[in-house]
């Protein structure tokens, strides 16, 4: 069936907005399994040689940014609308991170806890926020 | 501020949809145009304006002028 001019021209924006989405995802896995590599490799594969160790940190850096590129791209793809709901979810959880991780690690200092706080309890709520944000945003202007 | 884009939209009998088509836009942008929850920056007003061949302001009115 022949495509009416409106229906290619939605397909494009669908695929330009589609293609920024797989980069970040391919970004994103490159960057987790660069930092598994950085984490795991001094130890497991070349016994924490200076020089290896470096590349793998460096690698895992380059790719991190590589990600943020690739998500400033998915931004640039969304209409004003999805941005903002973006800009909200990402500045609450920005805000979020930024206030419960300093009392987190406030805790430790004052006694309150006896472990000591891991970054990897800050990144899971930062996350999280941020699912929560979408879903306060997508539910406001639905 | 008002806006025209729900008459404007049903005088062409045009869902939501496809005029999320028209603008490149997601529908759930010009839902909330409508409903007044968003309101678009310059450069979408403009397109708004120029596919419905109207001025700027027979689409989008300040509310305080009115």
């Amino acid at each position: 069936m022949k495509k009416t001019n409106t229906e290619t021209k939605t397909n494009k924006a669908y695929s330009k907005g589609r293609v920024s989405e797989a980069k970040v995802v391919y970004w994103g896995l490159a960057w987790v399994l660069a930092t598994a590599g950085a984490a795991f490799g001094p130890e497991l594969l070349w016994g924490y040689g200076t020089l290896m160790t470096s590349v793998a940190v460096a690698t895992q850096l380059a790719l991190g940014f590589g990600m943020i590129w690739a998500f400033k791209g998915v931004l640039l793809a969304m209409d004003d609308l999805q941005r903002l709901i973006q800009l909200e979810a990402i500045s609450l959880a920005l805000g979020v991170g930024i206030v419960v991780g300093i009392s987190y690690e406030l805790l430790e200092d004052v006694k309150l806890i006896t472990f000591e706080p891991e970054i990897s309890h800050l990144i899971i709520l930062i996350g999280l926020t941020y699912l929560f944000g979408l879903f306060l945003g997508n539910r406001h202007y639905r | 501020m008002k806006n025209r884009l729900k008459v404007l939209r049903a005088e062409r009998d045009w869902t939501q949809a496809k005029l999320a088509e028209e603008l490149d836009v997601s529908r759930q942008t010009i839902n909330a145009i409508e409903t007044g929850k968003f309101e678009p920056h310059l450069p979408l007003a403009f397109k708004v304006a120029r596919l419905f061949d109207v001025l700027i302001e027979d689409v989008f009115q300040d509310e305080v002028n009115s």
